[in-house]
């Protein structure tokens, strides 16, 4: 820090935004240089919410690790999961029932419906509107109460076990998510009228936060930050897992690449699930909801990798096997992360108020980020 | 119509007769000071409580509704824990201004009350330069928060500070502009004879086209300078955490609180004196019948209902809008709100020299 105050030039003002401030979700912790209002540099600086989940999964079980996961990106707690039952089901060369296959596809659909729905409040409450928020958790809560009753839990859930998931679906299942479906439809309207077609929020997100496509890549920004971009990335139709590639959905492109882009991808993104949902909850085969699995999970010697679409972008799950029953190495490719990377580039040049705009665009999650 | 001239004159009258005229005039004092601090503790109060009960309401939430009958003392009880606290002073703050400036802020929020005619023949001081008076003290208020802002030695509130005084500068002119082209139609800057020439119905009625423009003008620019959502980039809770109050505490953030509470309160009373008649009972020209029912309704329940009308419409901006970017904000008034007021201001001169309004 000594350094850079050194390098400024006369008249800039350094302000710390975090590791406590409304706008950074979480303890995100950014040095940023002004000239005036205008941003000159904005330097993330990571480490606060540092659990060393990496480190921790060396020494827990195939079987216990994945719950670890959950607290990374936890508002995609589901599809961490799923990612890394996936890796380790790669090792161990486990047939999955068909069933079980369905019920993951759908929980991943609602748990990214509920994390943009969560994004699409956040977002406004940074533009400094604050109803939004509450109309987002209403649906979001309908979510939540799925989950409740079929996994026990309303946020971390850890139900992806390997092999498939850990308990059957709760006998009320079909009906509520029918439920959410009818409400969703019902109430979907409103963000439009509420914030997308605001002439205050246009202004605010349109022409501001531009990332190109080289510059999407580059960065290696993935999700749906980068599909605001033009950047065709969605590792559900290009590296199908499950039965993504059974089913009808559109990967969501928009090519303009500023901040009102990448809101549009999400809130289509939104739509997209909910077909996926309405394919699948009326045609879940029967049979198992799990594979039988030994009671010890060895892997066999070996490098092993899997991704998935979260709702941020691409989970990457990358699994170094001895031979044992714990990992020798865990890597987690984490989408937050990547896509921090990218934030001084989009805001260089705008003012504060476009620096909190452009990162609710990039929906940090910062314990996705630090893991 | 039922007046309250009689009121205080029996008292002013009574007054004279007991005590000298010196003492008397100190007891007027007295009592006007004790009424408006009475008034003050009882519109913040109110106004608290009211604004997040809309904004509960819009929310689709209960809001309040722990302490007292469906959360009526929470503003009481907020009050309490203020006035517990602990009022901090940081260590660089420049510790002079920094006591200073709340109020500062709140002193120009109790001086702008005294012109406002707050029921018929009720109202503090009967200024012939009314108007001029309350656009003259509440410019003041931005020093307070420059001050605040300045010597909080916070890089935060120097940037909340910075914004404020831009935007209540030159949010200002719209205002006076469209207060002016309501001038230009009575003819005085006296509030009470503003709302007089009212008697037929109200000016926002009355004189056509131009006076709704520079009615939307006018509540746009107020809600700017008292620094309200959508305009509230001084505060900016997501942007600088709390703008030029981020180091008050206790009671001295609670005098910035309500001073923003009694500046919304004030704003609106002066709108609802220019266009909507002020104490003024809607009256439709000679209709006598119906101009005779509507002055059985008490005079400060016009005034009041009117007033809290237009609070209702600013606290439903908050609650809907967000925020703009401060280079927007100043866009907004010198390429749109400014040059719309200004020919606003030709077109109702033209209307009150023709004669064209009703």
């Amino acid at each position: 820090m000594v350094e850079e105050i050194g390098k400024t030039a006369e008249g800039d003002l350094i302000i710390n935004v975090g590791p406590q401030h409304p706008a950074t979700h979480g303890v995100l912790h950014l040095v940023i240089t002004l000239n005036g209002e205008t941003i000159k540099k904005v330097e993330p600086h990571l480490g606060y919410i540092h659990r060393s989940i990496e480190k921790m999964c060396e020494s827990l079980t195939y079987r216990q690790f994945i719950y670890t996961t959950s607290r990374m990106d936890y508002l995609s707690a589901h599809i961490n999961n799923h990612a890394c039952a996936l890796t380790v089901e790669k090792g161990l060369g486990i047939e999955i029932p068909a069933r079980a296959q369905v019920i993951r596809v759908l929980m991943d659909e609602l748990t990214r419906i509920a994390s943009h729905e969560l994004w699409w409040g956040a977002m406004a409450m940074d533009l400094g509107a604050f109803t939004p928020f509450f109309h987002a958790f209403r649906e979001r809560e309908t979510i939540n109460e799925i989950m409740e009753e079929t996994c026990g839990a309303r946020l971390t859930m850890n139900y992806m076990v390997p092999g498939g998931v850990m308990v059957d679906l709760h006998p009320n299942f079909q009906s509520r998510v029918k439920n959410f479906l009818k409400l969703y439809k019902r109430k979907i309207h409103e963000y439009d009228e509420l914030v997308t077609g605001n002439i205050i929020f246009q202004n605010r997100m349109k022409g501001v936060g531009y990332l190109t496509k080289e510059a999407a890549i580059s960065y290696g920004v993935t999700g749906p930050a980068a599909r605001g971009s033009g950047v065709s990335c969605d590792v559900r139709k290009h590296y199908p897992y499950e039965i993504y590639n059974q089913i009808q959905f559109d990967e969501i492109l928009e090519t303009e690449g500023d901040s009102f882009a990448r809101y549009m991808v999400r809130l289509r993104e939104m739509n997209e699930s909910i077909k996926i949902i309405e394919q699948l909850i009326d045609n879940i085969p029967e049979g198992d909801f799990q594979a039988k699995t030994k009671a010890v999970l060895k892997l066999p010697k070996g490098e092993f990798y899997q991704r998935v679409e979260t709702a941020r972008g691409e989970l990457g799950v990358y699994i170094v096997s001895e031979g044992g029953t714990t990992p020798y190495r865990i890597k987690f490719r984490s989408p937050g992360f990547s896509n921090l990377a990218c934030l001084d580039h989009i805001t260089r040049g705008g003012k504060i108020g476009d620096l909190i705009a452009s990162m609710g665009t990039l929906d940090l999650v910062i314990p996705d980020i630090d893991r | 119509m039922f007046s309250l001239e009689s009121l205080t004159t029996l008292v002013q009258d009574w007054l004279n007769k007991t005590f000298p005229p010196a003492i008397a005039l100190l007891f007027e004092f007295v009592i006007v000071g004790v009424l408006a601090i009475a008034l003050f503790a009882a519109l913040g109060l109110v106004l608290v409580i009211m604004e997040r009960k809309v904004a509960a309401w819009i929310q689709i939430r209960l809001g309040p509704n722990r302490v007292g009958p469906k959360g009526m003392f929470q503003s009481a009880a907020d009050t309490v824990k203020l006035i517990m606290k602990e009022g901090l002073t940081p260590d660089g703050a420049d510790k002079f201004l920094f006591n200073l400036a709340p109020f500062i802020v709140m002193m120009v929020a109790m001086l702008v009350l005294a012109p406002i005619g707050f029921a018929k023949g009720f109202h503090i001081w009967d200024i012939n330069i009314g108007v001029l008076y309350v656009s003259a003290i509440s410019s003041v208020s931005v020093i307070g928060i420059l001050m605040a802002g300045w010597s909080s030695n916070n890089k935060y509130s120097l940037l909340g500070a910075m914004r404020s005084g831009a935007q209540m500068v030159s949010y200002e002119l719209s205002v006076g502009l469209s207060v002016l082209s309501i001038i230009v139609l009575t003819g005085s800057l006296n509030i009470n004879d503003i709302v007089l020439s009212q008697q037929n119905g109200w000016w926002l009625f009355k004189a056509h086209i131009p006076a709704v423009i520079s009615f939307v003008v006018f509540i746009i620019a107020v809600t700017a300078e008292t620094n309200r959502a959508p305009f509230d980039l001084s505060e900016a809770e997501s942007e600088l955490t709390a703008g030029f109050h981020t180091e008050y505490s206790g009671m001295k953030f609670a005098l910035f609180f309500l001073a923003e509470y009694i500046n919304i309160f004030i704003v609106c009373a002066i709108g609802a004196t220019l266009f909507l008649g002020g104490w003024m009972p809607f009256h439709i020209g000679n209709w006598e019948a119906f101009n005779h029912i509507m002055d059985y309704i008490p005079s400060f329940l016009w005034f009041f209902g009117k007033t809290f009308f237009l609070i209702f419409l600013i606290m439903w901006f908050r609650w809907t809008f967000p925020r703009l970017r401060v280079d927007q904000l100043l866009n907004l008034e010198w390429k749109y709100l400014l040059p719309i007021s200004m020919v606003n201001l030709i077109v109702m001169t033209l209307v009150a020299i023709q004669g064209w309004h009703f």
